[in-house]
């Protein structure tokens, strides 16, 4: 039993706090992919980049809404948690007040829902290269 | 600019983001990466179609 914990522990990757584990999800959070950008994984990053920027700004061109903080219901304030993982998206698009359309046709519904799956994929993404930055995974 | 997508247009595209996400963020390596993104695209592509013939069946 504690032969196999030791084994265990050797065979587990080191995870190591630095300040990579910090940069990366922040600058993941703020441009979708670009925390793996920095660790060198090009490929990857762009994959996200690309993928996360297609759902996001599908969305806004199909006249989805964008949530605000003080939405006022449970349902607002989800939508402003999916939201918000967009980062640096979510921000530019408040900025310029994009994302202001009524929702008068169905896709503009998927429209919504495109921005705020693209936020959360983008959480998951974070996640993943906080660890990487640790170690955690190649 | 204003993009209309039909439903299985968007459902398409949708399911490719995600998967290409779900691939590289669940998996360790590039191979099992790539499997993993296909494997979620066909779910995701099947759950479209098993979900139009349910919606199919049930309006008749």
């Amino acid at each position: 039993m504690a032969n196999s914990t030791t084994e265990k522990a050797k065979a587990a990757p080191t995870e190591t706090v630095n300040a990579m584990s910090v940069l990366a999800p922040a600058v993941g959070w703020l441009i979708p992919g670009a925390g793996h950008l920095i660790q060198k994984r090009w490929i990857r990053g762009a994959l996200l980049f690309v993928s996360i920027m297609t759902l996001f700004l599908l969305g806004l061109a199909m006249q989805g809404r964008i949530y605000k903080a003080n939405g006022g219901d449970i349902l607002e304030m989800l939508g402003f948690v999916g939201d918000v993982g967009a980062g640096g998206l979510y921000i530019l698009t408040l900025a310029n007040d994009w994302g202001q359309g009524a929702i008068a046709f169905a896709t503009a519904d998927f429209g919504t829902k495109f921005m705020i799956v693209a936020g959360l994929l983008n959480f998951i993404a974070v996640a993943d290269a906080y660890h990487i930055a640790i170690g955690k995974k190649q | 600019m204003t993009i209309t997508l039909n439903h299985f247009s968007a459902a398409l595209v949708f399911a490719v983001c995600t998967s290409i996400v779900f691939g590289i963020t669940h998996r360790d390596n590039a191979r099992e990466m790539f499997r993993y993104g296909i494997y979620c695209f066909a779910m995701f592509l099947g759950g479209i179609f098993v979900a139009g013939w349910a919606m199919w069946i049930l309006r008749r």
